[in-house]
């Protein structure tokens, strides 16, 4: 009797530790959340002025000068990305689920799929090959076209879930009222999805506005303001990775203001958008 | 979000009953048209990314054939080029980075899961997602301010007087190289093996639990020894998404792995990875051969990567199919 007493509490003691641990591991993966943010503030925070947001970098030797050239370079690429990518992940979403059956559907499925999870790196060769290889050079549009290639599986696919979503009762009762198909789309489905399909939209913005790897050759880099569309420009990310491997002390100061300012504006998006969706959208999800 | 979800059955398109001429004045059909235009869009950048891939390296790949995976010199100048130490170092890093991140994401996604009430477990899982997010950048950048000067200065020293004879861990400390990669690697793959575990653990209908716990197990037991096999597929696919992600990390890997083609037994000697020496060298690529050497790299990347995604998406899927619904 002892014995199998001794047993039990062994084992109440095993389960009582194992499961401490597995405390102890959300624990540390949460901690690294803040531990990277605190960092980035600690570091950053100082060098954070008005200078930063209105002088372009200075030159190697001289100390000072902001990334307004990396900033509104960020702006523009990230705009070209949303013009190439929202539209063609939208569009096809409400294809996918409103009007497509069978086999194309899964076929766009599929591609989408396989398109998420190609490596940032590889669709930076890609807009290397079919937009920079033909202009013959290094631009804001190949690394526009970069980023909105990303954009395209992660609007696509949230898209569709969010439109699924809504009830057929909604789909049935417009029609019911005479309404036509696309105009039930545009007038009821789209509107009751809305909530998320801006979710989706502002994550896909989010995970692509701290890419780097896709436009290491596409838009480059530029130290100075980029005019038009058509030559290398400047990023917030492609600043923080070459000011961090610089040799530079006052480089690597700015390469953590820079960094911060990327990881607030990444996570106040991302932030906002899982906001928007917590406030009463019927969605299971999945 | 899109890797985990499924069909919604029954909210798929109403079959109308007028005629074509109807709908395509009611713009239906046009309406259509545009659409799977759009959709059609998708498949075709897909295919044309595949295409280029292939084709950009077809003389590498006719002048090296396999040979490009097994040999290690990598010689721009004699336009000499092996993959080997690439591909080493991508696997090691990867490999480091799963020894690492599968403890501590599925100890994590078992407390989310099993443990933690609904409401703390949702908080918990909104930091994890923003974790997620952080740019690849920032890593790099906390790599190479902290990881390496502490990698070098505490960790390396103390690895190799405890363990140095083991080749792994012996070598002069520079702070840089595989096991730093692997390190940053691991805190980078982390959310996303939590993420997807602790949706497969949650799928796992509740009488699993009920049972074992009324044969008289433990938490733990009824946790480890049914809960955990029931979800096993879908936390292999979680581990397989995780690796599909180091091994095409970029920008964080090139940061802290030294960048020199370098096949050692020792994890604190410098190396490269593929994605890294992609990054490092395409825009300085001279001649023809030299860029299609590079790009047959993001082609092995690209296929790596291809397969296992897939792998990981049948087996989620399967799992959370067997769950049947169970939350």
């Amino acid at each position: 009797m002892s014995a199998g007493n001794a047993r039990l509490r062994w084992r109440k003691l095993v389960s009582g530790f194992m499961l401490a641990m597995t405390g102890v591991c959300a624990l540390v993966a949460v901690a690294a959340l803040f531990f990277i943010l605190g960092y980035l503030v600690y570091h950053g925070g100082t060098s954070i002025n008005w200078n930063f947001f209105t002088k372009l970098p200075a030159p190697v030797g001289e100390t000072g000068g902001g990334m307004a050239n990396a900033i509104v370079g960020s702006a523009k690429l990230l705009l070209l990305a949303t013009v190439i990518g929202v539209p063609i992940g939208f569009l096809g979403a409400i294809y996918l689920a409103e009007f497509s059956t069978g086999p194309i559907a899964f076929v766009v499925r599929y591609a989408a799929d396989l398109l998420n999870g190609v490596p940032s790196i590889v669709i930076g060769i890609f807009a290397y090959a079919v937009v920079v290889l033909p202009f013959k050079h290094f631009s804001t549009l190949a690394g526009g076209f970069a980023l909105g290639i990303m954009m395209i599986p992660i609007t696509l696919r949230s898209t569709e879930d969010f439109m699924r979503a809504v009830p057929n009762t909604l789909r049935e009762g417009a029609m019911a009222l005479g309404a036509s198909k696309w105009r039930t789309i545009a007038t009821v489905i789209v509107p009751a999805a809305y909530r998320g399909i801006l979710t989706a939209v502002l994550l896909a913005f989010a995970r692509v506005a701290g890419e780097t790897a896709p436009l290491l050759f596409t838009s480059f880099g530029n130290h100075f303001w980029s005019p038009g569309w058509n030559q290398p420009i400047e990023s917030l990310p492609h600043m923080v990775y070459i000011y961090a491997i610089s040799p530079y002390e006052d480089w690597q100061r700015q390469a953590w203001a820079a960094g911060l300012v990327l990881l607030g504006l990444i996570l106040i998006i991302n932030i906002l958008a899982r906001t928007i969706l917590a406030r009463g959208v019927s969605v299971p999800r999945s | 979000m899109a890797a985990t979800s499924t069909t919604v059955h029954g909210a798929g398109p109403i079959a109308g009953s007028r005629s074509f001429i109807d709908r395509v004045r009611d713009g239906d059909e046009i309406a259509r048209l545009v659409t799977f235009v759009f959709a059609g869009v998708t498949v075709l950048i897909t295919l044309l990314l595949v295409i280029e891939l292939w084709t950009g390296s077809a003389a590498s790949r006719h002048k090296f054939g396999l040979n490009f995976f097994f040999t290690r010199v990598w010689d721009p100048n004699s336009g000499d080029f092996g993959a080997l130490p690439f591909i080493y170092g991508t696997l090691v890093t990867s490999a480091i980075a799963l020894a690492i991140a599968v403890p501590l994401g599925i100890g994590a996604a078992i407390f989310l899961a099993e443990l933690a009430p609904a409401r703390v477990s949702d908080t918990l899982q909104f930091f994890i997602d923003l974790l997620a997010a952080v740019p690849s950048v920032i890593y790099g950048v906390l790599g190479v301010f902290i990881f390496i000067p502490l990698m070098r200065e505490y960790i390396q020293p103390a690895l190799s007087n405890t363990l140095g004879f083991i080749p792994l861990f012996s070598g002069p400390a520079y702070g840089i190289g595989f096991l730093t990669a692997g390190i940053v690697l691991a805190i980078m793959v982390i959310p996303y093996i939590i993420s997807v575990s602790r949706e497969v653990l949650l799928s796992v209908p509740r009488d699993q639990r009920e049972a074992a716990l009324a044969l008289g197990s433990t938490r733990w037991e009824s946790t480890w020894k049914v809960v955990v096999p029931f979800a096993r597929t879908g936390i292999m696919g979680s581990i397989f998404l995780a690796l599909a992600r180091a091994l095409g990390e970029t920008m964080a890997v090139t940061m802290v792995i030294g960048n020199t083609p370098n096949i050692s037994a020792s994890l604190f000697s410098p190396g490269y990875s593929i994605a890294a020496v992609i990054a490092n060298e395409f825009t300085e690529a001279t001649g023809d051969l030299y860029l299609q050497a590079l790009i047959e790299l993001g082609l092995v990347l690209f296929l790596l990567t291809f397969i296992l995604n897939g792998l990981a998406r049948i087996l989620i899927v399967a799992t959370s199919q067997r769950g049947g619904g169970g939350h």
